[in-house]
């Protein structure tokens, strides 16, 4: 399993559309995909779930990946975060 | 007027809100409240059945989905429309439905609470976030949790409506705004929402007058009531005098005469009497607006707004999805060409910055905010460039207030342009760059800008802002915003002036152009094109048809002698009695 912190850093934060691509870039993958915040585990394949997660531009979000591809999971979606969603 | 302001403005039985898209509608009112669905709790005794008429409902909703996203990208841009994407995802989230199929078999209760109480546990989650456009949010899935449960309750999908009824609401979801548009709705009316709600940019493109933000006109009004909407001043009459009634019927009347007099005017050109013709341009803030500038025999589009692309996405859209936009509004409106304007970001547009501004606008906005966020300003170059394949798109820059700006600029447009050559990606090299002229400091330099540039664009809302400092939302001073003040039409005629000694383009694209009593002056002053509303274009063309260019250059070098803007006022308002021009947007 892989564990690594992103940081929000675009000014819109954690809307619709990235959460979107986040669920998408998720799917790709066999590995689970969870995302931690205020106590709460969230699915990172569930659209409905990393949608209640209101993370704006400066919050931290645990991110766990866990299976047989979870390296390339890990690096795909941490760039993802890393580029501001591509809205920098 | 006094009867206007009788009958009206003083009225009692009058709802204020804000005029979201223009005209005037009296009709009946139809109360949209979604149907409360009683959920059942009942037990189950066949699991599969009710798995599989759960996996029925997820199909139906997402065909109803299907056909609105399908509805909205007719009528909206594939990014705009995206908002329904979310919605057809959650569709297919497969946490979400494994966990309301485990539930089923496990409980043994009727799907529906299943769906319900699944659903919900999210939306309590959004509410209690502090963030508002949670709430929001929370809204949507209410819209999803809607649709499944009325699904599996084997509920038709629109209850009858009827048509031609003026729809009055707390609030509109997209969905429910394309499909009401579907049955013919007359007008729109919602408690909620602002200028740049769903409910309100739909309406504008599909032209349906709406007032948006009552606060409780769902409250006050009632189902069949017969009521007046006004979406010019975003007043609403409730149960209407008789008195009233005629007033607007009578309104509407003339409306509507003239609409159907300007028609003839359709294919004929912007030509004075004595034949000087002048371009009549777009301005355009909806994409949806597009097929009324195509039939609206505006030039081009003067001035497309391109920070509204963000009102929508709540973000900035990244250079694949900007170029998207731009190409498909340039092979829309080909051959006609359309002057993008690069995002006029800050002032009261957005606020992006986390630092607040004690003065926005004379802070951080239009092309000092684009300076500043490089990397964005490159974004949207390349886009535009991406998109200018076809030869019909010109860039313009907002709030250029220094000459460095200009320059600093066309070395950054110059830079993208490299590296989509070294790309090999195809663009027109020969983009025409111009400027908004709107800064008092630019306007006195006028002269040494247009020595740099492609074109000029006058942009008279500030331009007048700054000119007299007043900021015309304060209605302490907006007595002091004066369109028609002497130091207003000298700057023009300086700009005008500056930009024929250097043989470019000038053009005006705020308000005043749009001001039928303005256009006889700015005529006379000698602007070669005039940018406004789509659906204003008709009128200023059957003014400019009714005089000759040697005596409004005549008005404009009498006018530019005045001292006081009455003067002016009396001079231009003398040359319609003179010419014998009726004033049509007197009436509205």
């Amino acid at each position: 399993m892989i564990e690594k912190t992103v940081k929000i850093v675009n000014k819109a934060g954690l809307h619709t559309r990235p959460a979107a691509t986040i669920v998408k870039l998720a799917a790709k993958y066999k590995s689970e995909f969870f995302i931690y915040r205020d106590g709460m585990s969230i699915n990172g394949k569930s659209i409905i779930g990393v949608m209640t997660l209101a993370a704006e531009i400066g919050s931290e979000l645990k991110l766990t990946f866990d299976g047989p591809d979870e390296e390339k999971a890990c690096d795909e979606i941490v760039a993802y975060f890393e580029r501001g969603f591509d809205e920098l | 007027m006094k009867s206007f302001t009788n009958l009206y403005k003083n009225s009692e039985n009058k709802i204020i809100g804000i005029a979201a898209a223009p005209g005037i509608v009296i009709g009946k009112a139809y109360l949209f409240t979604k149907e409360k669905l009683n959920i059942s709790k009942a037990p189950i005794t066949n699991s599969d059945e009710a798995i599989s008429n759960f996996e029925e409902a997820l199909k139906q909703s997402k065909k109803e989905l299907n056909k609105i996203f399908g509805i909205a990208r007719e009528k909206m841009d594939d990014v705009r429309s995206a908002i329904f994407e979310a919605q057809l995802m959650i569709l297919d989230d497969p946490i979400l439905l494994g966990n309301i199929e485990k539930r089923i078999k496990a409980e043994m209760v009727q799907p529906e609470f299943i769906v319900s109480d699944e659903i919900s546990k999210y939306q309590e989650l959004m509410i209690i976030s502090h963030e508002s456009y949670m709430k929001e949010r929370a809204q949507d899935i209410e819209d999803i949790k809607y649709r499944i449960i009325r699904n599996l309750q084997k509920k038709r999908w629109q209850s009858k409506i009827e048509k031609n009824l003026i729809v009055v609401s707390e609030s509109l979801t997209p969905a429910d705004t394309l499909l009401f548009s579907r049955r013919e709705s007359l007008g729109f009316v919602t408690d909620h929402g602002g200028l740049t709600s769903h409910a309100a940019i739909i309406s504008r493109s599909l032209n349906i007058p709406a007032v948006v933000g009552t606060h409780n006109a769902s409250t006050l009004i009632k189902d069949g009531d017969t009521i007046i909407v006004d979406g010019f001043h975003g007043y609403i009459i409730t149960d209407p005098t008789e008195v009233q009634l005629s007033f607007f019927t009578e309104k509407q009347k003339k409306l509507f005469e003239i609409q159907k007099g300007l028609e003839e005017f359709k294919d004929k050109p912007a030509i004075t009497l004595d034949g000087k013709e002048v371009n009549l341009e777009a301005n355009v803030d909806v994409t949806g607006e597009i097929d009324i500038v195509i039939t609206s025999s505006a030039r081009g589009i003067g001035l497309y707004r391109s920070e509204q692309i963000l009102n929508e996405l709540e973000s900035f859209p990244d250079e694949e999805e900007q170029t998207a936009i731009y190409s498909r509004l340039a092979s829309r409106i080909y051959p006609k060409f359309v002057t993008i304007r690069a995002f006029d970001i800050g002032g009261d547009k957005f606020r992006f910055s986390e630092y607040k501004e004690p003065n926005p606008f004379l802070g951080l906005r239009g092309i000092r905010f684009l300076l500043e966020n490089e990397k964005l300003f490159r974004t949207q170059i390349r886009a535009v460039l991406r998109a200018s394949e076809n030869k019909n798109i010109k860039f313009m820059i907002p709030m250029i207030s220094t000459l460095d700006e200009v320059w600093r600029s066309k070395e950054i447009i110059q830079e993208c342009k490299s590296e989509l050559k070294k790309e090999k990606v195809k663009f027109d090299n020969q983009i025409k760059i111009g400027i908004m002229v709107e800064v008092p400091s630019a306007a006195v330099m006028a002269k040494e800008y247009a020595e740099e540039i492609d074109f000029i664009s006058i942009g008279t809302n500030d331009l007048i802002q700054y000119l007299m400092a007043v900021d015309r939302g304060n209605d302490l001073v907006s007595n002091l915003y004066q369109e028609f003040s002497p130091v207003v039409i000298r700057t023009i005629d300086h700009i005008v002036k500056a930009a024929k000694h250097s043989k470019i383009p000038v053009s005006i694209c705020g308000e005043m152009a749009a001001d039928t009593l303005a256009i006889p002056l700015l005529v006379g002053l000698g602007l070669d094109s005039l940018s406004m509303s789509p659906v204003t274009i008709l009128y200023a063309k059957r003014i400019i048809r009714e005089f000759n260019f040697k005596d409004a250059k005549a008005l404009a070098d009498e006018c530019l002698k005045c001292k006081t803007e009455i003067d002016i006022q009396k001079k231009v308002k003398k040359f319609f009695d003179d010419n014998n021009i009726s004033r049509t947007r007197n009436i509205l």
